[in-house]
């Protein structure tokens, strides 16, 4: 099984990191929620990203998409800076797809036409088509029989599941993952996982918040550990959790994997 | 170990870029952060410039509050015309009798205080003796309420009801109104949810019944019709009348906000009681109505508020309200012309009271919402 | 062997029943104690409770019936009664439109970013709807419109409309030409099924082939053209009555007498202020993931709007709005403290007074007024079950 979406695009340049954040400062009021982020990802890489909440995660890559505005450093998203420009914005927005913990699927619109919004609006593509790939997308992520259904029928694990088909639409580069699982019951975090595995293995650039280490053990390049708001430290998922450098990282993951 | 450890340097916290906070960056976000958002700032502002001053000068700078007759305003145009209104507070407030009567204004200055008092602590939070409290306000308050300004015990004499008027009126109807229609309707409420078809069927009809009709029709019935209801001899006056109609008319509106707060409580309760060994009323008297009349009290509250500016209704029947008395007022001979100040002061008044009841209905709101979420 | 059997009296289904009948019998023997000794009140005071008054002559004048001729010596009192629901009708219908404009209005502007704008907007509200609606009534007629509303001779223009303290007098369409205006109406039927047409073919191609073409605006411009050039090449069947100024105050056009407009002023600014508030919380209403997720797709502002927005945030909007609108209907019967001529006033206070006839009446009155309620709910509970289909 493989998802071929993001494919084609990411042959092109090996060698250019897709993102690049550097010294990154972003505050709430007062309260200063992240602190000279320095990160680059490459392409095809999958990232994820753990810390205690309120480590500022979250906040990092709702960034990367401007859904959060920083103040201090820069964010390049495939050679193009976030800036207040807001045709610039729509545009990387439409290049970088999003999933969020709440799965923040529209309720006035059935499960195919949540899917397709985007790709006929703003990519403006024949509504046959958007329903086509669409349809191809709802089979991947193994629910294209409940497509003409609205959100509110189906299950917490079908929705984050078209969730996902619906950020695919947009044939992105990139795509974030919020906490996908952390609202779901466990026998739904199985299924949503399974398909962001395939995802995964299909190539496709992912920067995952997740506390689902099992998930970072098997999928991910990167793991990093966020704490106040900094990145503590960053290795492969090997030495990460064998090996881990500092003490904080230690106790958060004795914290998590003991349970 | 200890090299480790000096992996992870936490950084200090720093201030945000000071173009970022503080009140230049305030208004530039919410005043000039586009170009339609500043020239918007700038039309409200040429608007402020336009009418408040003229209004600032008419009501509060060239205002006349002086003197005690026509003479001085008359002289000066430019101002509001504080001196009607100071002139005639006493009856604006309190209506014919007490303004004719001097010497007898303590009596409804003593039982609107009364009221204020056992209010203030009963919207306050975390005061102990809450609920005697109310209770004193539903049985006793009534009761010292007629005695202080009816009069006609411990030798105070009577003002009879015809009598009434101003703001003591409007506080009375709807005093009245909330009180008699708060137990009748709790029971057309629970009479609506209940499984009996002819008493919820009957139930059902009386509220909507009185919700589909205006109250002004409902005020007309009462004043028309009332007396033929009854066999001669059976005689109300004006002011009771409309007290009997406003009680009716806003039963079926309390019914509906008592209905909406049984409806949140889950029938977990109810079946938890049974379990127990309750019988109907007991089940309601004792677990259901308790929490389901604290959820309402924001609804019954609003339906307060629209009930209170209804009163106002009266005074197209001919009694003499708030609004009623500062209109007859300012179309006295004495004030003819300064209906503009009558309108204003009454309106105030309204304003204040319905005011504060729907912030206070709002902030309650706010900390049920909360505390169901924290359950 | 245990006894199942229970007595009668302790059975719960027995006991419901008696408590039913017992008080359907008080419901009904109250019920019937006010009848007879309302028609015994009446006899007495020598009014005999018939609707044979309803074919009387009317002896007082109505001076506003826009729809029935009234014609003092010759209107009877049934006829008085079809113009007091007509007017009603009218008031509610002017009310409605308006509230309905101006409370969108304020509403969006108290979430604009501006912030001087939004609290205008929030004092707007709050002023308006904690006052009472008949003291602001009268102070709209009484106070502002009869005091500071110039004579007709020095009224207010704008384009053919002008304002005095008579009231708002407008130009009136009327029919000049019947055979060239049904000939106009039927080109303009013919024009419109084109536009749905062209409408339907523009949408099918979008969605074969993605391009979006802003047929829509050409068409709705291609149709106005048509119309107005199809108007002057049949001689202009419709005419405008313009108001023009007599001795003493306009004549001809459409009147707005002062009483109407001071209660339509009124009533738009009270309703309004409740309208807007609902919109503020319909649209509050929609979840910041809603937004956020929107914005993730890389929809445009507009479209954000357009598709996600509004869509969820009508459905909260809608049905409290249709209670405001009853609410206004219901509030039009205030017009009696400024005598505007509906039903309440010509119904249940002019004839009254007249005829004597209270309980017929007022019950007649109520029914009116339970009607509209009626449908208000019947439609009310039809909008919830659509939603709930489209929902579950």
């Amino acid at each position: 099984m493989n998802i071929t979406v993001a494919s084609e695009k990411t042959m092109t340049s090996e060698t250019h990191p897709i993102i690049t954040i550097s010294n990154l400062n972003k505050w709430y009021g007062k309260f200063h929620a992240l602190k000279d982020i320095n990160l680059d990802v490459n392409k095809t890489e999958k990232i994820v990203i753990c810390g205690p909440s309120g480590s500022g995660k979250s906040t990092l890559i709702r960034c990367i998409n401007r859904l959060e505005v920083h103040q201090e450093g820069s964010i390049i998203v495939d050679g193009t800076e976030l800036t207040d420009d807001v045709k610039q914005i729509n545009e990387i927005r439409s290049d970088v797809g999003m999933v969020f913990q709440h799965f923040n699927l529209f309720p006035h619109l059935t499960v195919l036409e949540n899917c397709t919004l985007a790709p006929i609006w703003v990519r403006k593509k024949p509504k046959i088509e958007a329903d086509e790939l669409a349809m191809e997308l709802l089979k991947k992520v193994r629910i294209p029989e409940q497509s003409q259904k609205y959100p509110g029928q189906l299950s917490g694990g079908q929705q984050q599941r078209v969730a996902i088909a619906r950020a695919l639409c947009m044939q992105p580069r990139v795509m974030l993952f919020d906490e996908p699982t952390s609202a779901l019951d466990p026998e739904m975090i199985k299924e949503v996982l399974e398909t962001m595995i395939e995802l995964a293995d299909s190539g496709m650039t992912m920067l995952v918040v997740t506390h689902e280490m099992g998930f970072a053990n098997k999928v991910a390049d990167r793991v990093i550990f966020m704490d106040e708001g900094q990145i503590v430290e960053q290795n492969n998922p090997e030495n990460f959790f064998s090996n881990p450098k500092s003490e904080r990282t230690k106790l958060f993951l004795s914290q998590i994997l003991n349970h | 170990m200890a090299k480790q450890i000096e992996t992870f340097v936490r950084l200090p916290d720093r201030n945000p870029p000071s173009s970022t906070i503080g009140f230049i960056s305030w208004l530039r976000q919410n005043l000039f952060s586009s170009v339609t958002n500043t020239l918007t700032t700038i039309l409200f502002c040429y608007l402020f410039y336009l009418y408040i001053p003229p209004f600032i000068e008419w009501a509060i700078i060239n205002a006349n509050i002086s003197g005690s007759d026509r003479s001085v305003c008359d002289a000066n145009k430019a101002g509001a015309c504080w001196t009607f209104i100071k002139v005639r507070l006493d009856q604006i407030l309190f209506g014919l009798y007490f303004a004719s009567n001097p010497e007898q204004t303590w009596r409804p200055i003593l039982a609107l205080s009364i009221f204020t008092i056992i209010l203030i602590p009963l919207v306050m939070e975390n005061i102990p003796f809450k609920k005697w409290l109310l209770l004193f306000m539903l049985f006793i308050y009534p009761l010292i309420f007629i005695v202080l300004v009816y009069g006609g015990f411990f030798g105070i004499p009577v003002s009879n009801t015809t009598q009434w008027g101003g703001f003591l009126l409007t506080f009375a109807l709807a005093f009245v109104g909330i009180v008699l229609a708060l137990p009748l309707g709790i029971l057309l409420a629970l009479g609506r949810r209940s499984e009996m078809a002819i008493i919820k069927a009957l139930s059902v009809t009386y509220i909507e019944f009185w919700r589909g009709t205006p109250l002004i029709t409902i005020l007309f019935m009462a004043s028309v019709m009332l007396p033929l209801f009854f066999p001669s001899g059976v005689e109300f006056d004006k002011v009771v009348r409309a007290m009997i109609g406003i009680t009716l008319f806003q039963s079926a509106y309390t019914a509906e906000a008592v209905r909406g707060g049984l409806q949140a409580i889950d029938r977990g309760q109810t079946e938890a009681s049974m379990a127990l060994g309750m019988g109907y009323w007991r089940r309601n008297v004792l677990v259901v109505l308790p929490q389901a009349l604290k959820i309402s009290i924001p609804s019954i509250v609003n339906t307060f508020i629209a009930l209170f500016k209804d009163t106002s209704l009266v005074s197209i029947i001919g009694l003499l309200d708030l609004l009623n008395m500062s209109q007859t007022a300012s179309r006295s001979l004495d004030w003819n012309g300064y209906d503009i100040e009558g309108y204003l002061f009454a309106g105030f008044i309204f304003w204040i009271f319905c005011y504060g009841m729907s912030s206070y209905s709002q902030k309650l709101e706010r900390k049920l919402d909360t505390d169901r979420r924290a359950e | 062997m245990i006894n199942t059997k229970i007595p009668f009296y302790r059975d719960p289904r027995f006991r419901s029943l008696i408590v039913q009948i017992l008080v359907l019998a008080l419901v009904s023997y109250g019920l019937l104690f006010i009848y007879q000794t309302t028609v015994s009140n009446l006899v007495e005071r020598g009014i005999q409770t018939s609707v044979s008054f309803f074919d009387d002559v009317a002896p007082f004048k109505i001076g506003f019936s826009p729809f029935l001729e009234f014609d003092l010596g010759k209107t009877t009192y049934i006829e008085v009664f079809y113009i007091g629901i007509l007017n009603t009708l009218l008031i509610g219908a002017l009310g409605i439109a308006a509230s309905t404009i101006v409370g969108f209005f304020i509403g969006i502007i108290r979430l604009s970013p501006n912030w001087l704008a939004s609290k205008c907007a929030l004092i707007y509200i709050e002023v308006f709807r904690n006052v009472p609606l008949l003291l602001q009534i009268m102070f709209w007629n009484f106070a502002v419109f009869l005091a500071t509303l110039p004579p007709p001779k020095k009224s207010i223009e704008l384009g053919f409309i002008y304002l005095n303290s008579r009231g708002l007098h407008t130009p009136k369409p009327f029919v000049d030409d019947l055979t060239n205006f049904n000939i106009w109406m039927f080109i303009l039927f013919i024009g419109l099924c084109f536009c749905f047409w062209i409408n339907k073919r523009s949408k099918k191609q979008f969605e074969q082939t993605g391009k979006r073409n802003s047929i829509g605006l050409y068409n709705l411009v291609g149709f106005i053209i048509f119309a107005i050039l199809s108007y002057f090449a049949l001689g202009s069947p419709l005419g405008f009555d313009l108001p023009v100024l007599g001795k003493f105050n306009f004549k001809g056009g459409g009147q707005l007498p002062l009483p109407l407009f001071s209660l339509w002023f009124a009533l738009t600014i009270y309703t309004s202020a409740f309208i807007a508030e609902n919109v503020r919380a319909g649209i509050t209403s929609v979840s910041k993931g809603q937004i956020e997720a929107a914005r993730s797709i890389g929809l445009t502002r507009t479209q954000m709007i357009n598709m996600i927005i509004i869509p969820q945030a009508m459905r909260v909007i809608i049905p409290p709005t249709i209670s405001q609108f009853l609410n206004l209907t219901k509030n039009s019967s205030l017009a009696v403290a400024v005598g505007y001529e509906e039903i309440v006033a010509v119904w249940a206070g002019i004839s009254l007074n007249q005829t004597g006839q209270a309980l017929i009446i007022i019950a007649m009155t109520i029914i009116v007024y339970e009607c509209m309620s009626l449908f208000t709910s019947f439609i009310l509970n039809a909008y919830n079950r659509k939603m709930q289909i489209v929902e579950r």
